[in-house]
């Protein structure tokens, strides 16, 4: 039995309202996905919700410099997860670095799964010299250790965000090559393929009307697991001060710039960002579990 | 003339065992408006002559000899362009599994208007015009609901209803059907046997209707050809070759058919296997399986030609037709 007879007697129902269902049948997934979108709007409305703008060196006062958690300022506020050897409130610090470390992330993501689906599904779609060239180059890329392939780019490109998202893509876009090609391939011999064909229908218009959109479902579920990668690896970078510019400061260098207090008990420095940064990891990957169950054929139930 | 003419052609398949030749001097005409009944068992090559007139080989197959004339026009090295835009224009494929020959991700109105655009310049709303009077003429009831669903919403009959209607789409010549309704259950079956019988009526379209059932051949086309390893064995009217098969492997696929045997009889069955392609014994094919074979039957055996405009390819045929 496929999926699709299975949904048979809910005939009124649209692919999307199915795979709504289908996702929320998980309450692990659900939170997840509550997870999730929390993060994403601290990340994006961190200019309107953050007690202080954690750049502006004028706010910050030395004086505050490593506040343990719930201390009072010099100026009355209250700092609910502690200063920074700066002064630095870290909740706010955490809010704008949660927005570089999702935005390198999903930037990167995005244009990595784009060039690495097209790459891979034209691959799959000609084939012939094209496609072995094209492959072997990706088992090559896919032969070096991700963190690797970053540390040498941004050691010859130099500092700065579009830096790392340029070194994040180039580590990335072999996953997406992969995963889409050998989706194409199975879709490629589907007879509407054959069909599509046999209506006489133009190229281009089979590659990207048909086959690229039932490529989509694993190159979803792969993109999301490729994101939480992301912004680990760029945490990685930033931690090893290889990533960004320390006026950028992304969860990683908010992680680097405490650890040297950590032997001296002041922990929240370094352990609230590392907090927020596993929680957006785990978010992004249990949302990503339960996307590959749901859109996996071999799973549905 | 005739709407299809194919001369002597040879498909091959390169594969690790060899050249197999998958279709093997295969001639057959249609004329404009006629049902042609290609019946064979699996493997015999009826599919693969489908797709070379679709033009629709890929490899490691191949076109190696022979001619396709449709229309007058030449399709056998034809450019790949020129091939498209008659696909789907003047000559349509309906494929055997309707669950499978819709885009799953695409809606019905979208499948069939893009059809119609990549052959015509007609707007979104004469293409929707068009498509739902095809869904009404394929009996599809309200077409407009119909139109805005995905192809999983529909029943395997109507999704080869829906099959149907976009290969009529565009009023093409020629229609050819790899096996429509072995996927649908017997009622199901019927209906759409009716609808095709009328529609080609209708409309005047010529069908080439593939399949390995004498039952749904003798129902509805008015010419058969009978494929075995690659070849025509046998070709002529329904009624006469159904009736008085002069071809031994007709024959054997005739008493096949469980509905001609006496209750309580053992089923028959044609002995032996359908030979490999890859080194198929010379002469006859069907020699090893054939009661009536002899000596002779080590030459390949001639055409001969019957009449009502009968051909077979055998040495020793069943005569009770006279030459």
């Amino acid at each position: 039995m496929n999926a699709s007879s299975t949904a048979a007697p809910l005939a009124q129902d649209t692919p999307w309202r199915q795979f709504v269902r289908d996702f929320s049948q998980s309450r692990i997934a659900l939170f997840g996905l509550a997870l999730l979108v929390i993060v994403l709007l601290l990340a994006v409305f961190a200019p309107w919700l953050a007690p202080q703008n954690p750049y502006d060196l004028a706010k910050l006062d030395l004086m505050d410099s490593r506040l343990p958690p719930g201390s009072e300022s010099m100026l009355g506020s209250t700092f609910v997860l502690g200063t920074d050897g700066m002064g630095r409130d870290m909740f706010s610090a955490i809010l704008y670095g949660l927005r570089v470390s999702l935005m390198v992330g999903v930037i990167s993501g995005a244009i990595a799964l784009a060039l690495g689906a097209g790459l891979g599904v034209s691959a799959a779609f000609f084939g012939g010299r094209y496609e072995q060239i094209l492959m072997r180059i990706v088992d090559i890329q896919l032969g070096f250790p991700a963190i690797l392939v970053a540390l040498i780019l941004i050691a010859v490109l130099g500092p700065g965000i579009e830096k790392v998202i340029i070194a994040l893509i180039t580590v990335q876009w072999a996953y997406y090559a992969r995963t889409a090609r050998s989706a194409a391939l199975v879709e490629r011999n589907k007879e509407y393929m054959e069909a599509a064909r046999g209506l006489g229908l133009p190229t281009w218009r089979v590659l990207l009307k048909h086959l690229v959109p039932n490529t989509l479902p694993p190159l979803l579920v792969v993109g999301t697991v490729q994101v939480a990668h992301a912004i680990a690896l760029e945490a990685t970078l930033s931690f090893l001060g290889l990533g960004l510019p320390i006026t950028e400061p992304s969860l990683g260098l908010l992680i680097a710039n405490g650890y040297e207090y950590m032997l001296s008990g002041k922990y929240w420095i370094s352990v609230y960002p590392g907090v927020a940064l596993l929680l957006t990891i785990v978010a992004i990957n249990l949302v990503g579990d339960q996307l590959r169950d749901v859109l996996n054929p071999r799973l549905a139930r | 003339m005739s709407l299809l003419e194919i001369t002597s052609l040879r498909t091959e398949f390169s594969t690790r065992l060899g050249l197999l030749p998958a279709v093997d001097d295969v001639s057959l005409q249609v004329q404009p408006g006629e049902i042609l009944g290609l019946v064979g068992e699996s493997g015999s090559g009826k599919s693969v002559t489908g797709f070379s007139i679709m033009g629709l080989i890929d490899a490691p197959g191949k076109i190696t000899q022979g001619s396709i004339l449709f229309e007058g026009q030449e399709l056998v090295g034809a450019s790949e362009e020129s091939l498209r835009q008659l696909r789907g224009d003047r000559l349509a494929m309906i494929f055997q599994d309707p669950m499978m020959t819709l885009n799953p991700v695409l809606r019905v109105d979208t499948q069939m208007i893009e059809t119609l655009q990549a052959h015509r310049s007609m707007s979104a709303e004469q293409a929707r015009a068009r498509c739902r009077e095809v869904l009404v003429q394929v009996g599809i009831a309200s077409p407009d609901e119909r139109l805005k669903q995905y192809p999983h919403q529909f029943s395997g009959g109507m999704r080869q209803r829906v099959a149907i209607a976009i290969a009529l789409l565009l009023r093409p010549a020629l229609i050819i059907a790899d096996e429509p309704t072995t996927a649908l259950d017997v009622t199901v079956q019927g209906q759409i046997l009716f609808e095709m019988q009328r529609l080609t009526r209708e409309t005047g379209t010529a069908l080439i209707w593939i399949t390995h059932d004498l039952a749904v051949v003798a129902g509805l086309a008015q010419r058969v050809a009978v494929m075995y390893a690659g070849r025509i064995v046998e070709s002529g009217p329904v009624e006469q070759v159904l009736n008085a098969p002069l071809h031994p492997y007709t024959r054997g696929l005739l008493d096949s058919v469980p509905a001609n045997n006496a209750r309580g009889q053992r089923l028959h069955q044609i002995p032996g296997m359908t030979p490999s392609l890859v080194n198929r014994p010379k002469g006859c094919a069907f020699r090893n399986r054939c009661s009536f074979a002899g000596e002779d039957c080590a030459v390949d055996p001639p055409v001969r030609a019957f009449a009502d405009q009968r051909l077979v390819r055998c040495v020793r045929p069943l005569l009770e037709a006279k030459p």
